[in-house]
């Protein structure tokens, strides 16, 4: 197990150094200039010379970067935005609250959905329910994020009225004065983007789950428990689900770590201000920093996320618990 | 009154090429204690037709005809739960794979408790300590602390016995075998065989005992049936059948059996392959590998009849009794020369 958690944390930072050096490199290679941004419009070419000294641009890439990993370890910082001088660390820790809200609440509402269609389908191949449901697993894979998220904002937001069609409430009551907030109105600002995230992975999920439930279902200790006399229902909750969502759990960690890192396209319909708009809108500013920032946040993610789903797995498969 | 009779069991299934006859026509006697050896080929209809017996074929794939009274109550066709009831409790099962047939994220204790506490109204320690006492019957050493080990914590010997004790845990009358010793090693195999019987003599239970090891039916059957292309070709007493088999797919069989004191570099084999039982042959099922086809065997089906030998000892065959007598005895020459030229 200690060999195991070593072996974790190593590839843990190796990840992190691989993840940061492409995003410097990428940033390196554009060419922009994100002194003349920080400077302003009316920007003199000495200032310009001092902004671009003050921001570390003038020294050779891997300088900038080791600058960025030093003030990373000795003071557990990420920076400052180019364009507005704003902590790194304080937008994330701002904006990270709203993707995960986000991304954790649609894991509920695709996983509430997918896992009872999913084994519907699989108990009854060529029904009505399995048949509307690949009708559905199709629409949800080929339909883009972006169209979905419009249209239930139209139909549900804009035409029924029933819920709002943008923004964000914080989920802890308090706040300032004409914010909304509490968990009654941050979740009814995040239905329909919950619903856009179930639409977009429930479909995966389902046949996922339809095809992991079917397989499960012809394994021998299946019969083994139908021939000890276990009803249907014991041999599915009993035997088969288990089972049959060991790899439901890799593909959930892997989603959700990888949402961490910014659902951009939902973000930007829902006009949540989360990480993903973080991303798209310091990318269009060439804010290095902010950038680095949440793809350091997004490597954590991915990295957290991937523990857990070991972890889940040892719990799931005892085989696995006793070969690391 | 047997025990278990089956009348006439057909198991079909449905799939995309289009039907296939697995089970046509079995019917058979299993009387309390006693030990019904099943011989044949893979795809010969052996196991479909103890799954069917069981209600272990899948409704939606098969279409299932005959009758199966157990114990007088007819169960072919029966509710869930009546055969809920009989399953695990009155006749237990065990199956070939002892790799694959236990749960691998259950501990062995929790599904030998399982099978216990589906069928009697106990406690979960009673029904722990039964579990415990059982895995100490089939001979698991440091059983009161193996009861907490997962199953890839056994090897495949110590699995296929805990498939056993699960299978008799609740004193089933009947045990159905399919192919217990066929994914163990020759040690093991003798092991688990040794076993099965003392537990048949301490349970009284009648076992069937599903396998295409000639070696396994000669030491433990009492009646034996051979089954070819879903049909059974010949049943007989053990000591018959080995004395003197009625038709050619048996005489195959039985030149087919390797012996210690043989002299020949090659086993007699069985030219050809199983029959299709999704475009069975017409006529009878073995007579495309016959050695002693004629034109009757192609058009007509051989009925289930008594030779000369008496009413014990039925067979499949269109050849008459002075020509099987006279070719078993050469046969049956040649073996012995094989076998004697050895001494």
């Amino acid at each position: 197990m200690v060999q195991f958690l070593i072996r974790r944390i190593f590839w843990a930072f190796f990840l992190f150094f691989v993840a940061t050096i492409i995003t410097y490199i990428i940033f390196f290679v554009i060419p922009t200039d994100p002194a003349q941004i920080a400077c302003g419009v009316h920007c003199v070419p000495a200032i310009l010379k001092q902004v671009r000294h003050s921001l570390h641009l003038d020294l050779p890439i891997y300088q900038q970067y080791w600058i960025f990993v030093w003030n990373m370890v000795k003071h557990q910082s990420l920076g400052y935005s180019f364009v507005n001088g704003a902590s790194v660390r304080w937008v994330i820790g701002q904006d990270a609250p709203v993707t995960a809200s986000l991304v954790f609440g649609g894991a509920v509402f695709w996983l509430a959905l997918s896992i009872p269609i999913g084994i519907l389908s699989a108990l009854r191949p060529r029904s009505i329910v399995d048949r509307f449901a690949m009708v559905f697993v199709l629409v949800g894979i080929s339909a883009p994020a972006v169209w979905i998220g419009l249209i239930l904002a139209y139909l549900i937001g804009f035409k029924l009225g029933w819920t709002p069609i943008a923004g964000y409430c914080n989920l802890l009551p308090g706040g300032a004065a004409g914010t909304c907030s509490g968990p009654a109105e941050w979740a009814y600002h995040l239905i329909l983007p919950w619903m856009t995230f179930m639409f977009l992975f429930a479909a995966l999920y389902v046949r996922l789950i339809r095809a992991n439930v079917m397989e499960t279902m012809t394994e021998d200790y299946v019969r083994t428990a139908r021939a000890k006399g276990a009803s249907a229902q014991r041999v599915l909750f009993q035997h088969v689900l288990r089972n049959s969502m060991l790899p439901v759990v890799t593909i959930l960690g892997m989603d959700i770590g990888l949402a961490l890192g910014g659902a951009v396209f939902t973000e930007t319909v829902f006009q949540l201000r989360g990480l993903g708009s973080d991303l798209v809108q310091s990318a269009f500013k060439d804010d290095l920093p902010v950038v680095v920032g949440v793809v350091v946040f997004a490597t954590l993610a991915v990295i957290v996320f991937n523990f857990l789903v070991d972890v889940a797995y040892a719990w799931l498969d005892p085989r696995i618990r006793l070969n690391t | 009154m047997a025990l278990l009779e089956v009348k006439d069991l057909r198991t079909r299934f449905r799939t995309d090429d289009g039907i296939v006859k697995a089970v046509s026509g079995v019917s058979f006697d299993l009387d309390r204690g006693k030990t019904l050896g099943v011989v044949g080929e893979s795809g010969s209809g052996k196991s479909v037709t103890f799954l069917t017996v069981m209600g272990l074929v899948d409704r939606r794939h098969a279409e299932v005809e005959g009758s199966v009274l157990f114990d007088g109550e007819e169960i072919l066709g029966a509710s869930g739960q009546r055969l809920q009831k009989v399953r695990g409790k009155r006749i237990g099962m065990i199956f070939q794979d002892p790799m694959t047939s236990l749960n691998p994220v259950k501990k062995i204790g929790w599904q030998l408790e399982e099978a216990v506490l589906l069928h009697n109204d106990v406690t979960r320690a009673e029904a722990r300590r039964r579990a415990i006492d059982i895995l100490k019957e089939v001979e698991i050493p440091k059983a009161d602390t193996r009861v907490d080990d997962y199953p890839h914590q056994f090897s495949g010997g110590m699995r296929q016995r805990v498939m056993i004790a699960m299978a008799l845990i609740n004193n089933p009358e009947v045990l159905i075998a399919d192919e217990p010793t066929t994914a163990l090693d020759v040690t093991t195999q003798a092991q688990i065989l040794r076993l099965m019987t003392k537990l048949q003599e301490e349970h009284q239970m009648a076992i069937v005992m599903i396998t295409h090891d000639l070696g396994v039916v000669a030491e433990l059957a009492d009646d034996v049936f051979v089954m070819y292309g879903g049909r059974v070709v010949e049943e007989a007493g053990v000591n018959d059948l080995f004395a003197k088999p009625e038709m050619p797919y048996t005489w195959g069989l039985l030149g087919s059996l390797p012996r210690l004191t043989m002299t020949t570099d090659r086993l007699e084999q069985i030219p050809g392959q199983p029959p299709s039982l999704l475009h069975p042959p017409t006529g009878c099922a073995f007579s495309p590998r016959c050695a002693y086809v004629f034109d009757r065997c192609r058009q007509e089906l051989p009925e289930l009849r008594a030779g000369a030998v008496g009413e014990g000892h039925l067979f499949r065959c269109h050849l008459g009794d002075d020509e099987r007598a006279r070719i078993w005895a050469e046969k049956k020459a040649a073996f012995e020369a094989a076998e004697g030229s050895a001494a």
